[in-house]
């Protein structure tokens, strides 16, 4: 499935990417020539095969990772508005949604 | 003691670094003051000054991910493997140059210029975590963390001249490592001895709540079975991958690696792994679309950078990301999102993920023969500065043999195994089961006690 100018739109805006011109044409064929190369699995026939998901070792995958619902503690208000490009009264403030 | 070893490696590393660039910072104060604490309160690794990437969080020090998106960023929390380092007695003295958000094989996409390879300053010392790789290459640290999504250790090892280890995927804790591809990572190790990578391994290791991807798997001494008797181990060799895209150089020097382990009483198998070579494909679909993912956090509201003036939320978003991201970055995250776009998703993604078993399976395949399975690290040595900038997919083949590793979940480490006849490092790559980490630093240490890489960089503390 060859790559155009278009699905790169498309999907730059789908990631939240704002590309200009020239990012267009330049990154276009690159992808499209990766995605050229990545289409070489479709040589291998794994209609039996189950994909790889979930834990990689049977030690991973046998890992409990609950626990008890108790309150535990957090980074609260102070440090985690400490990074913010603009607190505002405890929040995060940010620019209005139109 | 501990005093003048940390200071020795601040001074090596301020002076170094107009030449190298291997720190993004480098924390005079914070170091003295925690070496002058651990005389007195000492612990296993004594006083002992580590590099750490710059993607892995360090409380109090900047974590730029080598990229501008992250803005002046410090975090309020240490990396579980960092917190347990600490509590040990080392001491960071700085964060480390790398390939931004680890996306490389050269350190040339860093936002803040590249590391040099201390070898030779026209080349690169490979990535993503070259930094690190050169800051111990130098001796400017004994020991540096890195990570490992694709090869990002045991290349820029490799390439440095010194060991390179990944663990299993699950060993460590990848809590407080800023996820790149979460089936992938790992973060590694970067020394000059493996008594060293077994030390430390042995402290970072082990089971982290805040993770739940890392395992209930007990932390052996690594360091305990470091005797130097490899006899009757099974080293298996993979004749089909010194073929084709490999330096010559490269296969000769892996070569008398192997001539060397039959002579310490190594028993050499043969083994195939046939999928091997569709390894790259599916590296670059699985870790493109979990980088989608895991970067789309970065939007410009909670921390980092933020572009100004734009009028809308979106559009802060769409400015943020375009103003504050590199070329590499946004290229991996468009692969990534159009694979897994609607249409897309079982052509590209699932698929890999069928051949991503594939490969793995032929690894467990292969070590019923075999204790460990012998490659080169990297398919040529430190190559020049702008050679391939301008060529993504011949930048990614550099990752031929390393990412096999990532995406079957097994250890590897990267071991110096001689010089180029450019005097350029050449390493070759142990892998081995689940949980093997033992053995393959017991091969390695056993390699190095009858052909030890004494060679020193020109750059150098």
């Amino acid at each position: 499935m060859p790559i155009n100018e278009t699905d790169i739109a498309k999907v730059a805006q789908l990631a939240h990417l704002e590309l200009d011109d020239a990012e267009l044409k330049t990154f276009g064929p690159q992808i499209a020539e990766i995605v050229a190369y990545v289409e070489q699995l479709n040589e291998l026939d794994t209609a039996h095969v189950e994909p790889a998901l979930g834990g990689l070792t049977p030690e991973g995958e046998q890992a409990d990772s609950s626990r008890a619902d108790e309150i535990a503690g957090s980074l609260g208000q102070k440090v985690a508005l400490a990074e913010a490009p603009d607190p505002a009264c405890g929040h995060f403030r940010v620019p209005k949604v139109l | 003691m501990s005093r003048e070893t940390v200071e020795r490696s601040l001074n090596a590393a301020e002076r170094l670094n107009e030449t190298l660039n291997a720190f993004l910072e480098i924390d005079r104060e914070g170091a003295l003051q925690r070496a002058t604490e651990v005389e007195k309160s000492g612990g296993a690794l004594n006083g002992l000054p580590v590099a750490v990437k710059d993607n892995i969080c360090v409380r109090g020090m900047q974590a730029s991910c080598g990229s501008h998106i992250l803005g002046n960023y410090h975090p309020p929390y240490n990396a579980t493997v960092i917190e347990r380092l600490i509590n040990a007695g080392a001491v960071v003295i700085g964060k480390t140059n790398c390939d931004e958000f680890a996306m490389g094989s050269s350190n040339e996409n860093s936002a803040f210029g590249p590391v040099k390879n201390p070898w030779d300053t026209t080349r690169v010392p490979g990535g993503s975590s070259g930094g690190s790789a050169a800051a111990v290459a130098a001796g400017i640290v004994p020991v540096a963390l890195g990570s490992d999504t694709g090869g990002s250790v045991r290349q820029p090892a490799s390439l440095c001249g010194v060991l390179g280890m990944k663990p299993t995927y699950g060993r460590n804790s990848r809590y407080g490592l800023v996820a790149f591809a979460s089936s992938l990572d790992q973060i590694g190790l970067f020394a000059r001895e493996v008594a060293d990578v077994a030390r430390v391994l042995g402290v970072i290791a082990g089971r982290d709540n805040h993770d739940s991807t890392s395992a209930e798997v007990p932390v052996p001494d690594y360091a305990a079975t470091l005797d130097g008797n490899v006899k009757g181990a099974r080293i298996g060799f993979p004749k089909a991958l010194f073929g084709k895209g490999l330096d010559d150089e490269v296969g000769t020097a892996v070569k008398n690696v192997v001539d060397a382990y039959r002579e310490l009483g190594a028993e050499i198998v043969e083994v195939e792994l046939p999928h091997a070579g569709y390894a790259i494909a599916v590296y670059y679909i699985i870790a493109t679309a979990e980088a989608s993912s895991n970067l789309a956090r970065f939007d410009g509201v909670r921390y980092g950078f933020r572009a100004e003036d734009a009028p809308e939320l979106r559009q802060m978003y769409r400015q943020t990301r375009e103003e504050g991201f590199g070329a590499e970055v946004k290229r991996r995250i468009m692969l990534g999102t159009y694979v897994l776009s609607a249409g897309y998703y079982d052509a590209y993604y699932r698929k890999a993920q069928q051949v991503r078993t594939l490969i793995k399976n032929d690894f467990l395949n292969a070590f019923k023969n075999c204790d460990a399975i012998i490659t080169p690290t990297a398919p040529t040595p430190a190559f020049a500065l702008s050679e391939k900038v301008d060529d993504p997919l011949s930048m990614y083949l550099n990752d031929i043999y390393t990412v096999t590793a990532n995406l079957a979940g097994i250890p590897g480490l990267s071991v110096p195994c001689g010089l180029s006849s450019t005097r350029l490092p050449i390493g070759f790559q142990l892998l081995g089961p689940y949980w093997s980490e033992a053995t393959i630093l017991k091969l390695a240490h056993a390699y190095q006690q009858v052909q030890p890489f004494t060679e020193r960089p020109p750059v150098c503390a």
